[in-house]
C-alpha cells in the first residue's frame, strides 16, 4: 500500500500528465474537468425491447444524458458536445481511439454498453483517463429496466468518486414542501424527486399546512409538521407505505424534527406557555426526553453524525444565535459571535462544519462555520433564503429562497438553489411547483 | 429582567415622540385617505416604532372590540394599544361566558420558519396571560401558532411587515 501511495507521488510531482487524473473539489473550481460521455451503446433487439417497456427510443442514450446533467450540475465537469465524438459508442466502448479523443480536449472519457439479459437491463460502464491512455475503472449492474435514471446516477456517483476521491451524491432524492397559490392562503404539500429534479411525486393532498419534510438519514422515512385538525404536530412517515403516525404526545406544538444519525430518536421542539424547549422521542421504546430547559426559544435542532453532540438555535442571549451542547442537554456553548442574527443550524455529514442561516441588515446568508463557531464563511446573499440542507457528502448546500413582492403583494416566489461549499455553482433546483424546506437523503446505494 | 427594563425606557421615549408626532400624521393621514394617490408614504402614519397602530385590518368581536394586538420585530412584549384592546376582549370574553377563543400568534417573513413557529407561540401566550389576569379562565383559551405561513398582508415593506407581526383572537365556537 504504501508503496503504492510513493509511485502515486512521484508521477504526479513531476508533471501532472504522467499520472491519472484527478479532480480537487476542495477549491472552486473555475476550470471543471472537459469529460467526454459517450452514448452507451446498445444492440438492435434491446433497444426494440426497452421502447416498448420503457417508452424511450434508445435507452443507451437516455442514460448517458443523466450522467451528462449530473457531472454538468456537479460544477467540476464539462460534458463535452457530442456533435464532436468521432468514434461510435460500440467501438469506444471495447478500445477507444484515444487520440481522437484527445482532438476534441476531453481528458477523461465514459463509454459503456446497454443489454436486455431475460428482460432485465444490464449495464456495464468504463471510465478513461484520456492523456494517460487507460482505463480507470470498469464496472456491470443489472436491474430492472424502470431504475434506468438511477443506473445513471450510480454511475455517476462512481465517476466522481474515482475522480475526486470522494463519495458522490447523485443517487438521492430530495424531499420539500410544493406551494402553490397567493402568499396569504399558501397551499403546501410534501413533495420528493430525485437529486436532478426527475420523477416528481406529491406525498400529501394539500389538505393541510406541512411544513420541514427531513429524511431519516439510514430509511425511507420522514419526519415532517403537520396542521392535521389544526393541532401543529410532528408526524413520521413511511414513504414507501403512505403510513403516518403523529410523534409523541404533547399537549402543545411540536415542531423542527430531525432524525438521530443513527435513524432511532426524533429531535423536535415542544412550544408550552411561551417557551420552546428541546426534546427526543426513541422511536423504539418512545421514551420523551427534555434535552434543554431555559425560558427562552429553543429550536432547529441537529445533531453531529457520531450523535454525540447537538447544535441548536437559542434566542437565551436575547436574539437568535447558535449554541452546540453534548446531546444530553450538557455543556451549552453559544459559538456564533459574528454581526446578526443566526438561524437553522445543520451539522455536516463530515463532521467538520455547521451550516446556517443568516440575517444582517436586512439580508440574508447561507454560511457555514466550524462547530467551534470559528472560521465563518458566507456562500451566498440574498432578500431572503434560509434552511440549508447538506448532501450525503457534505460538498453541496441545498435551500430556498423568496423573492421580494412588490407593494401590491405581486411578484412572490419560492424556488430551491444550490450552492456549492466552495460558495461557487450556485444553482436553481428545477420544480414543477414553487418549493421550500428541502431535505437531502442519503445515498441510496452504497 | 435586564432586558425588560432597557425595554420600558426605550418606549417611554416613543411615546414622548409619538405625542409630539402623533397630530402631524393624523394631518398626514387624512391627506392621504383623502387624497388617495400617494401610496409609497403611507405607511408613516401607521406605525410606532415598528409596531402597526392602523386597523386597516382589524376585524371586530364585538362593537368596539378589535381582534388584534400587534408586535415590534422580534418582540412579544404586550404595547399599551395591546395591552388595552385586550383588556376590551377580556370583558366582552365575561359578558359572554359561553365563549371559548383560539389565540392566533403570527411572525412576519422575514425570520426562520421554525424560529418564527416558536415566536408566534410566544406573541399568542403572551396574550393569553394577559387575558388570564383579567379573569379569563385558560381552559376557555387555545394558542395556535402559525409562524409566518398565514400573513395578512402579502407585500414585502416594513409596513406589510408590521400588520402581520400580531396575535389574533377567533371565536372557537
Amino acid at each position: 500500500m504504501r508503496n503504492l501511495i510513493i509511485l502515486f507521488l512521484i508521477f504526479i510531482i513531476p508533471s501532472k500528465a504522467l499520472g491519472l487524473i484527478e479532480v480537487d473539489i476542495t477549491r472552486g473550481n473555475l476550470n471543471p474537468l472537459p469529460i467526454a460521455v459517450s452514448p452507451l451503446s446498445i444492440d438492435d433487439e434491446s433497444k426494440k425491447n426497452f421502447e416498448k417497456t420503457l417508452k424511450k427510443k434508445d435507452i443507451g442514450s437516455e442514460i448517458s444524458k443523466v450522467i451528462e446533467k449530473n457531472l454538468k450540475t456537479s460544477g467540476l465537469f464539462n460534458p463535452l458536445d457530442k456533435n464532436a465524438f468521432l468514434q461510435a459508442p460500440d467501438i469506444a466502448h471495447l478500445k477507444p481511439r484515444f487520440e481522437d479523443w484527445n482532438l476534441i480536449k476531453a481528458q477523461a472519457l465514459i463509454t459503456g454498453k446497454v443489454k436486455n439479459v431475460d428482460d432485465k437491463l444490464r449495464v456495464e460502464f468504463r471510465l478513461w483517463d484520456v492523456l494517460a491512455g487507460k482505463e480507470m475503472m470498469a464496472l456491470a449492474f443489472t436491474t430492472v429496466p424502470n431504475n434506468w435514471r438511477r443506473v445513471g446516477h450510480i454511475i455517476t456517483d462512481k465517476v466522481y468518486e474515482r475522480l475526486t476521491g470522494e463519495k458522490g451524491y447523485f443517487d438521492t432524492r430530495i424531499i420539500y414542501v410544493a406551494e402553490e397559490g397567493p402568499k396569504t392562503k399558501r397551499i403546501k404539500k410534501l413533495a420528493i424527486m430525485d437529486q436532478d429534479g426527475a420523477n416528481n411525486k406529491f406525498l400529501t393532498l394539500g389538505n393541510e399546512l406541512v411544513l420541514t419534510p427531513r429524511f431519516n438519514p439510514t430509511s425511507q422515512m420522514v419526519t415532517y409538521l403537520s396542521y392535521f385538525r389544526n393541532l401543529p404536530r410532528v408526524y413520521l412517515l413511511d414513504i414507501e407505505t403512505g403510513i403516518q403516525e403523529v410523534v409523541g404526545d404533547f399537549p402543545g406544538m411540536t415542531f423542527a424534527p430531525r432524525f438521530s444519525p443513527d435513524g432511532k430518536k426524533i429531535i423536535m421542539s415542544f412550544a408550552k406557555d411561551g417557551n420552546s424547549d428541546i426534546y427526543t422521542m426513541d422511536l423504539e421504546n418512545r421514551i420523551v426526553e427534555k434535552i434543554t430547559n431555559h425560558p427562552s426559544i429553543d429550536t432547529s435542532p441537529s445533531y453531529s453524525p457520531d450523535g454525540k453532540f447537538i447544535c441548536f438555535n437559542s434566542d437565551r442571549s436575547g436574539y437568535q444565535q447558535i449554541y452546540v451542547m453534548k446531546s444530553d442537554g450538557s455543556n451549552v456553548k453559544r459559538i456564533s459571535f459574528g454581526n446578526g442574527l443566526y438561524g437553522t443550524p445543520v451539522w455536516s455529514p463530515r463532521g467538520d462544519l455547521i451550516a446556517f442561516t443568516k440575517l444582517h441588515k436586512g439580508k440574508f446568508y447561507i454560511g457555514v462555520m466550524r462547530t467551534d463557531g470559528s472560521g465563518e464563511r458566507l456562500l451566498t446573499e440574498n432578500f431572503y433564503q434560509e434552511a440549508p440542507s447538506w448532501s450525503p457528502n457534505g460538498r453541496v448546500l441545498i435551500f430556498y429562497r423568496e423573492t421580494k413582492t412588490n407593494d401590491k403583494g405581486e411578484g412572490f416566489s419560492a424556488k430551491l438553489w444550490s450552492i456549492d461549499l466552495t460558495g461557487y455553482n450556485e444553482r436553481l433546483v428545477d420544480t414543477p411547483t414553487d418549493a421550500s424546506d428541502p431535505s437531502w437523503s442519503s445515498l441510496l446505494s452504497n | 429582567m435586564k432586558k425588560l427594563v432597557i425595554r420600558n425606557i426605550d418606549q417611554g421615549a416613543l411615546m414622548k415622540l409619538n405625542k409630539i408626532l402623533k397630530n402631524t400624521f393624523l394631518v398626514l393621514f387624512a391627506c392621504l385617505v383623502l387624497s388617495a394617490c400617494a401610496t409609497s408614504k403611507k405607511s408613516t402614519g401607521q406605525m410606532q416604532g415598528d409596531v402597526y397602530t392602523g386597523t386597516d385590518t382589524v376585524e371586530y368581536l364585538a362593537s368596539g372590540v378589535p381582534d388584534r394586538v400587534f408586535f415590534a420585530t422580534n418582540e412579544s412584549v404586550l404595547t399599551t394599544a395591546s395591552r388595552e384592546t385586550l383588556r376590551k376582549q377580556a370583558a366582552w370574553l365575561r359578558k359572554n361566558s359561553d365563549i371559548t377563543i383560539v389565540l392566533e400568534g403570527h411572525a412576519d417573513e422575514r425570520g426562520t420558519r421554525e424560529y418564527n413557529l416558536a415566536l408566534g407561540e410566544r406573541r399568542a401566550n403572551a396574550a393569553k396571560d394577559y387575558l388570564m389576569t383579567y379573569g379569563i379562565s385558560s381552559n376557555r383559551i387555545s394558542v395556535l401558532s402559525y409562524g409566518k405561513e398565514r400573513p395578512v398582508d402579502s407585500g414585502s415593506n416594513p409596513l406589510a411587515w408590521s400588520k402581520n407581526r400580531r396575535s389574533v383572537t377567533v371565536k372557537a365556537n
